[in-house]
């Protein structure tokens, strides 16, 4: 009864407050709410009278999320009401145990979407699928397939030295002195004067900068854009740690260093996404 | 996806359940106050008060209404899903392990770690319906591997127990005589401690993560071995998706180590696997420290994660999820 009469009086306050007003509330039209569409926007529309008794429409535009489409059972309904219980019930509000995550986090795909696992490795990297043997006992080192015959056997043997994994401008500098039959250990071949730091180096060649990239360009628009010039088996776009946004560069692995050149002429000075993309080689990294 | 972070327990985790419906999540950590929320929103929903020590794995029964926990305070108990209410507690000479109801809530599988001169063991309790009926009694009691066992489950139909444990040896049981029916081999087998264990939706084949650094899926009848997952680092967790072909594994170093490496070098990420191509799909990052407990919500829908760093990350897909391709 109490409250009841709390209710009243509370009602009656209000009134009042309003009476204070103009009092000619009722001559606004009613409230609109639109939506939410497909997109999950809805737009309220409110109409009320500004200090100076003019009438404004005030239109509030909110996007309404669903967090995930669930549909549950009636005893988890049940569970909803249940009463909070051991320390949870003496739980103050401002603890905040429970917190979203200010980081979005992404399944993070161990290769470039779109691009196949073997095709990229056994092409661009005859030593790695030597390494792993395991998986297919038959790989010519001379041409880099799978399973089709030995090196012995290999119909390309006579272009031996030219395919040798290594890109074609640096064959030229194989010493004539290599043979054939004799066994070449992976540091030594393609010249004796390869070192150590440029094996690993050879991994992150065929790499293509790209700067001037929009803020909304993601990996994938960038696998599809250089997709177009051959296998990628890398995309990389720098994203900001704390923003989450773009920072304007990015990186792609061709598996072909042709496919790189012919990316890099093509694509540089290429107006995309209003911003016109620099590519260019990328330098070598320093450490 | 953002993850939804819950921070209610103030030491590492050890144990992840959802609950039949997937509204529930039941978390357990090495501090002595195993935890439920709702596992939409990661709201707090209560705490079970009572153990005194870690506890170390637990179980929902079918209807929700029954929890069951064990610990290291010699102890498994039961709970009151809703209240929180203690309803009865099995005592031990020695540490409890893994806990797992049977289908049909009737049978408790109990585990306890070697301790002092006993060794280890698998019990089976009977569960009454009225609380006031529940017994101690073990139904039956088996003994004979070494070490502790990580994990101990429900065959299909009950009629087998399903255990892994310290000895890298998955056996399966009969759940009525005690005898040993199947031994994983050696050569085929983990090669370390068995961490982890679980049943697949049907029970028809489950995982297990081992500190070798590999997870592997059995058939849960014949025990054959169909797939192996290998990672780089030591497996801690595991789960299998009950929508889509994945299995999620996650780990980390071990915590002693986790001081002198960085959090990058760590790899501390949750990895997803295509359970028939064995392949890595991608990785979700987030959690400062070793993965100790993995689970997927029944509906496949979202997975929860809980680490070393005392966090629970509970993750709601995107769409673009459900839409990787091979």
């Amino acid at each position: 009864m109490a409250a009841a009469i709390a209710e009243t009086t509370k009602l009656r306050w209000g009134e009042l407050e309003e009476d204070d007003g103009d009092g000619l509330e009722f001559l606004l039209p009613p409230k609109v709410v639109e939506g939410p569409d497909e997109n999950g926007v809805k737009r309220t529309i409110e109409y009320k009278f500004d200090g100076e008794g003019n009438k404004v429409r005030v239109t509030t535009t909110t996007r309404v999320r669903k967090l995930a489409r669930a549909r549950l059972s009636r005893r988890a309904v049940e569970r909803r009401e249940w009463a909070k219980f051991g320390d949870a019930a003496r739980e103050d509000a401002g603890s905040r145990l429970t917190m979203v995550s200010t980081e979005e986090i992404l399944l993070e795909r161990p290769r470039a979407p779109g691009s196949k696992a073997e095709e990229p490795r056994v092409a661009g990297d005859p030593l790695a699928s030597l390494s792993k043997g395991g998986a297919v006992l038959m790989v010519c080192r001379t041409c880099g397939k799978k399973g089709d015959h030995w090196t012995s056997k290999c119909p390309y043997k006579d272009l031996a030295q030219q395919t040798d994994n290594m890109p074609p401008t640096e064959t030229t500098a194989t010493p004539a002195t290599a043979n054939k039959s004799t066994y070449i250990p992976p540091g030594m071949r393609g010249g004796g004067e390869r070192t150590g730091s440029e094996m690993r180096r050879r991994n992150e060649e065929n790499s293509v900068r790209v700067t001037n990239l929009s803020e909304d360009t993601c990996e994938a628009d960038l696998q599809d854009l250089f997709g177009t010039f051959g296998a990628v088996s890398r995309v990389y776009v720098a994203v900001d740690q704390k923003t989450g946004m773009s920072r304007g560069f990015g990186f792609v692995n061709f598996v072909h260093k042709d496919d790189a050149e012919r990316a890099i002429s093509k694509l540089n000075g290429y107006g995309y996404d209003n911003l016109i993309l620099r590519v260019e080689w990328a330098a070598p990294r320093s450490n | 996806m953002r993850p939804i972070l819950m921070k209610g327990h103030e030491r590492p985790l050890t144990f992840l359940k959802y609950n039949r419906d997937g509204d529930l999540l039941f978390s357990c950590a090495k501090d002595h106050t195993p935890t439920v929320w709702f596992a939409d929103n990661g709201e707090r929903l209560g705490t079970y008060k009572g153990h005194n020590g870690a506890v170390w794995c637990c179980d929902v029964s079918r209807d929700s209404m029954r929890l069951i926990t064990g610990s290291a305070d010699q102890t498994a108990k039961l709970w009151n899903v809703q209240t929180g209410a203690q309803i009865f507690t099995f005592n031990f000479d020695s540490p409890a392990r893994a806990v797992d109801f049977s289908v049909g809530d009737k049978l408790a599988v109990i585990t306890t770690d070697p301790f002092m001169e006993l060794t280890s063991a698998i019990h089976v309790k009977r569960i009454a319906r009225d609380p006031d009926e529940q017994t101690g009694e073990s139904v039956l009691t088996i003994k004979g591997p070494q070490g502790r066992i990580n994990r101990a489950v429900w065959g299909p139909l009950n009629k087998t127990i399903i255990s892994g444990g310290e000895d890298a040896v998955v056996r399966i049981w009969d759940s009525e005589t005690g005898k040993l029916l199947k031994e994983s081999d050696k050569e085929t087998g983990h090669s370390k401690t068995i961490s982890s264990l679980t049943k697949s939706a049907d029970g028809s084949h489950f995982l297990t993560g081992s500190l070798d650094k590999s997870a592997k899926l059995w058939d849960s009848r014949t025990l054959t071995l169909i797939k192996t997952y290998v990672t780089e680092r030591p497996v801690n967790a595991c789960a299998i998706s009950p929508l889509l072909d994945h299995v999620v594994i996650g780990g980390g170093q071990d915590a002693s180590h986790v001081t002198t490496t960085d959090r990058r070098a760590g790899k501390f990420e949750a990895k997803f696997f295509h359970k028939i191509l064995q392949e890595e799909i991608g990785g979700v990052k987030g959690h400062f420290g070793p993965i100790n407990a993995l689970a997927f919500n029944p509906d496949g829908r979202s997975f929860s994660s809980g680490g070393e760093d005392g966090y629970v990350r509970l993750h709601h897909f995107d769409s673009d999820y459900f839409n990787i391709k091979m």
